[in-house]
């Protein structure tokens, strides 16, 4: 077997254009979404569980219980589509990040010469693309059976901020990545997700001795943020529980707190992965 | 490149806590040579290679690649590595993986060579999950050739392999290092290091003990066996001067001896029915039992 040109001299220069270095992220990208789309374990619940749980719950059965009230149908939209967001995030990092440092993907991938960041780069691309699409199928779910009679321009902006939203949870979940085994991160994701999802306040109104807690939840400040651009209150102000967080602070505070939640477990988790592997 | 060393780890300290992985290790890796580490688990081999690949970082002394310093990206895209129990992404296909390790060099080989070159084209369509332990070394080969590497570290690269799948990655090996490629190859397999290394280091408690050819090696240990067919019994052949052991096997005498020319002299001209004489040098198995049973002394220097 010949294996003429296999090898480069060691003296052969070994610097890359910027253009193949894109082409390196955006290769890892392509197949960090494909293998996303192609495990069901993931791409089943993340992407299907938003759009039936909101058609049953926040379509067929508030619908029927607030006849029609279009304030009901926006503030299920938007909660909705917090639920949406915080999946792809914390369960694709996690989940990822602590199977590949398991397996040793991770520190085969620091041995090469692989672009900067290129793994975490394209994790990221992948859970936005999953946030896309789950808006997008909440948009077609809300167009056709919801009419919370939004504008194109307000589906848009809640389709921005969503996907910005869901930056917190990412850095969450590679928090929990870089830390848990990939038998273990599930279960710490849960321990995460679970509580987040029910203290954001998206499903039923807080006790009034629960509300305090919302403000650990990055789901609470990311669904007052869409519920300001969709027009509705939130499930305790629609209850007339007006008292605590959710008469508390304005936009520019929930986007402080979710900046600073991204920027202090990303930056956990980087340290951690920069030492630790 | 200093001196000329592709890769280079020099007065090399490395503890985790208070156990001491290396203590004042040196190794070079010289062009167009296969250098075979060996060492019992735990000797320091793995902690040696991720210093020269920029894993870890020395405590003390330095480590170096390509001519640089191993962090730098550079120098790692002359690199190609196969390292022990990773597991790639179990989704992907084995021509995807190919693809996407690719991109990381700036002249790879084309996805079909690499395949060709490494027999995996049967095995290119396939998701990762479904290979077995073999092909997944197969695959895991591929991606260290898809660079085009002046530099292959290989760690246990042919475990789980079959005979034939192990026969095609040894003559890949020697095709590489003929056509310039330097490999560095850990392994348990001590008759794969007899087969492929151009030169041998051995690792003990953290520090190079011997270094040197595979014949240099065998001839650290000085003793022989002989086998022959001979009347004599095998309590008169132990009392011979330069006679370590011998032991009747399937009736013929088998002898290990420190000095193997007088004792074959004798037996030729002091035993009826002498006949099957076999005479064979201590392995490169026996050289290692002996190196690594003794506490690390000084360096045995017998290289070349």
């Amino acid at each position: 077997m010949s294996t003429a040109g296999l090898v480069l001299p060691a003296m052969a220069r070994r610097s890359m254009s910027s253009a193949k270095i894109w082409r390196a992220y955006l290769t890892e990208v392509k197949y960090e979404c494909l293998r996303a789309l192609r495990s069901p374990a993931f791409s089943i619940p993340f992407l299907l569980l938003p759009i039936v749980l909101y058609i049953l719950f926040g379509v067929l059965l508030a619908g029927s219980m607030s006849h029609g009230d279009k304030t009901v149908a926006k503030l299920m939209f938007a909660n909705w589509s917090v639920f949406g967001m915080m999946g792809p995030g914390m369960f694709g990092f996690g989940l990822f990040v602590a199977t590949e440092r398991e397996q040793k993907l991770m520190t085969l991938k620091r041995a090469l010469p692989m672009p900067t960041g290129a793994n975490l780069v394209a994790k990221m691309a992948m859970t936005t693309l999953f946030a896309a699409l789950v808006m997008l199928s909440l948009i077609v779910a809300a167009l056709v059976m919801g009419h919370p009679g939004l504008s194109l321009g307000q589906y848009f902006e809640v389709t921005l901020l969503a996907i910005g939203g869901s930056l917190p949870f990412c850095a969450v979940g590679l928090f929990i990545g870089t830390r848990a085994s990939a038998k273990a991160a599930p279960a710490f994701a849960n321990l995460a997700y679970l509580p987040f999802m029910h203290l954001g306040g998206l499903f039923y109104p807080l006790p009034k001795s629960v509300q305090p807690l919302e403000f650990l939840s990055p789901a609470f400040y990311l669904d007052k943020l869409l519920l300001r651009v969709v027009g509705a209150p939130n499930l305790d102000l629609l209850s007339q529980q007006t008292l605590g967080p959710s008469s508390f602070g304005g936009p520019a505070l929930y986007v402080v707190v979710l900046t600073a939640v991204t920027v202090v477990f990303a930056a956990l988790a980087i340290r951690r992965l920069a030492r630790v592997g | 490149m200093s001196d000329g060393f592709l890769a280079q780890l020099a007065g090399v300290k490395k503890s985790f806590g208070t156990i001491t992985a290396l203590d004042g290790f040196d190794l070079e890796v010289k062009p167009r040579e296969l250098l075979a580490v060996l060492g019992p688990n735990g000797a320091g081999k793995s902690t040696a290679i991720s210093l020269m690949l920029g894993l870890a970082q020395p405590d003390a002394g330095t480590a170096r690649l390509l001519g640089s310093s191993p962090l730098n990206v550079e120098a790692r895209r002359g690199v190609g590595v196969m390292m022990q129990e990773v597991g790639l992404a179990a989704e992907l296909r084995v021509r995807e993986h190919i693809e996407l390790i690719s991109t990381y060099y700036p002249n790879p080989l084309s996805v079909d060579e690499v395949l060709r070159v490494t027999n995996t084209a049967g095995i290119a369509d396939r998701p990762y999950a479904k290979l077995s332990g073999g092909q997944k070394r197969q695959a895991q080969f591929a991606l260290a050739l898809c660079g085009r590497p002046s530099l292959l570290f290989l760690d246990e690269p042919t475990v789980g392999l079959d005979i034939q799948a192990r026969t095609t990655m040894w003559s890949t090996l020697r095709q590489l290092v003929h056509d310039g490629c330097s490999i560095v190859l850990t392994t348990h397999y001590l008759e794969e290091a007899e087969a492929l290394a151009d030169r041998v280091v051995v690792i003990a408690k953290g520090r190079a003990v011997a270094s040197g050819t595979v014949d240099e090696m065998r001839a650290i240990v000085g003793r022989k066996h002989i086998t022959c067919s001979t009347a004599l019994t095998a309590d008169a052949v132990a009392s011979w001067p330069g006679v370590q052991s011998v032991n009747r096997q399937h009736g013929r005498l088998a002898i290990t001896a420190t000095d193997a020319d007088s004792v074959v002299r004798r037996l030729v001209e002091s035993a009826e029915g002498f006949s099957g004489l076999e005479v064979r040098s201590a392995g490169l198995a026996e050289a290692f039992t002996e190196l690594t049973s003794e506490p690390a002394n000084d360096t045995q220097e017998v290289t070349r």
